[in-house]
């Protein structure tokens, strides 16, 4: 398949996202990091009355080193040269969503009192990501929708482990849109969806 | 009762329990498990979120020298084989409480092909 050949999403919902994106950089840092833990949180109302555990900070710290990991790696497809439009917007439109992810991770792990965990150097994600070995626009998108699947099958395996159901939601819905991206992406690469229901988690 | 007598003799030839969903443990499909399982935090040869897989079958706990661990999984004396991965990927915090992972996979035949592609790697 010729990169050319590839067909990305760009209908209403892709510019959406590209205009959210415009619309997190002006709100600039702060004002959307407080915004996004309150639109996470809303509904945790066990967060309270004392639910939410050490064990739980773990699981949301976990999940914080996976979009650490996934938002380097949407910035290596980006900065490689390889990505034309659209898919270059869409790719980071879906980056955005994992910096919105990840901000809104870190406002809970504080306020839970934990310590969110660092970001590693670029360097450290090209090299477990093999990023030296993609080649054209193709590789790109094929290890998006390995990471995002494996994304949104690590926050479906981690429900079961969360004491707080209001932060087992939190990771439903993350998973959610890990699908909507691997869905995506999928469908840019012209796969073929899953002929079975059920495929993802368990 | 007779079956007292005859219950140390059947348990003899079986050297120990072996979970029938082990014994079927298919490394191909635990490979397709692993990539779109497990694939967000481990690699077999980088360590990511989680440590690198390649050699963990019959190795401790939480001894790749690079990774950073739990100080639960640091310190543990588990060592990993079918049984402890069996249980770990059933639920990790009842093998090791304090574990960061987190992660479960329901089903036994896809935890035994996992365990089953695992050991492949580790040339066991
Ligand atoms: C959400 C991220 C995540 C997912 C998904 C995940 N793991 Fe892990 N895994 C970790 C982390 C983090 C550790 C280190 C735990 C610690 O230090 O407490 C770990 C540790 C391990 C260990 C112990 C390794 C050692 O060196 O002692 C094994 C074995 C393991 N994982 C297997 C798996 C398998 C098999 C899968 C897929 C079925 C999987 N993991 C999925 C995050 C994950």
């Amino acid at each position: 398949m010729t990169p050319s050949s590839i067909a990305v999403p760009t209908g209403p919902i892709a510019k959406g996202l590209i205009t959210e994106r415009r619309a997190f950089f002006r709100a600039a840092g702060a004002a959307t990091l407080s915004a996004t833990a309150v639109a996470l949180m809303a509904g945790c109302e066990s967060m309270a009355q004392g639910n939410m555990t050490a064990a739980d900070v773990n699981i949301l710290n976990v999940a914080l080193g996976l979009e650490h990991e996934a938002i380097n790696a949407y910035q290596l497809g980006a900065e490689s040269g390889l990505l034309q439009q659209p898919v270059l917007n869409t790719a980071v439109a879906f980056q955005t969503h994992h910096k919105e992810h990840r901000d809104a991770l870190i406002a809970t792990i504080r306020k839970m009192g934990g310590m969110p965990v660092a970001e590693k150097p670029k360097a450290e994600y090209a090299r477990a990501l093999n990023a030296g070995s993609l080649r054209n626009q193709a590789d790109v998108l094929k290890l998006a929708q390995r990471l995002e699947r494996g994304a949104a099958n690590a926050y479906l395996g981690v429900i079961p482990s969360f004491g707080d159901k209001g932060l087992a939601q939190v990771a439903a819905r993350l998973a959610a849109d890990e699908t909507m991206h691997w869905t995506a992406l999928t469908s840019a690469m012209g796969e073929m969806l899953p002929q079975k229901a059920l495929t993802f988690g368990a | 009762m007779n079956s007292r007598r005859w219950l140390p003799a059947a348990l003899a030839l079986v050297p120990a329990f072996v979970d029938p969903a082990l014994a079927n443990g298919n490394a191909e499909r635990g490979r397709d498990l692993y990539e779109s399982r497990c694939i967000s935090c481990h690699s077999l040869d980088a360590n990511r979120i989680g440590p690198k897989h390649r050699g963990v079958y019959g190795r401790k706990a939480g001894s790749v020298p690079e990774f950073t661990y739990s100080p639960a999984v640091k310190s543990s004396s588990v060592v990993w084989n079918d049984q402890t991965l069996m249980r770990w990927l059933t639920n990790p915090q009842e093998v090791i409480p304090g574990q960061r992972m987190n992660f479960r996979v329901s089903q036994p035949q896809d935890r035994a092909d996992i365990v089953a592609y695992l050991k492949k790697e580790s040339g066991q």
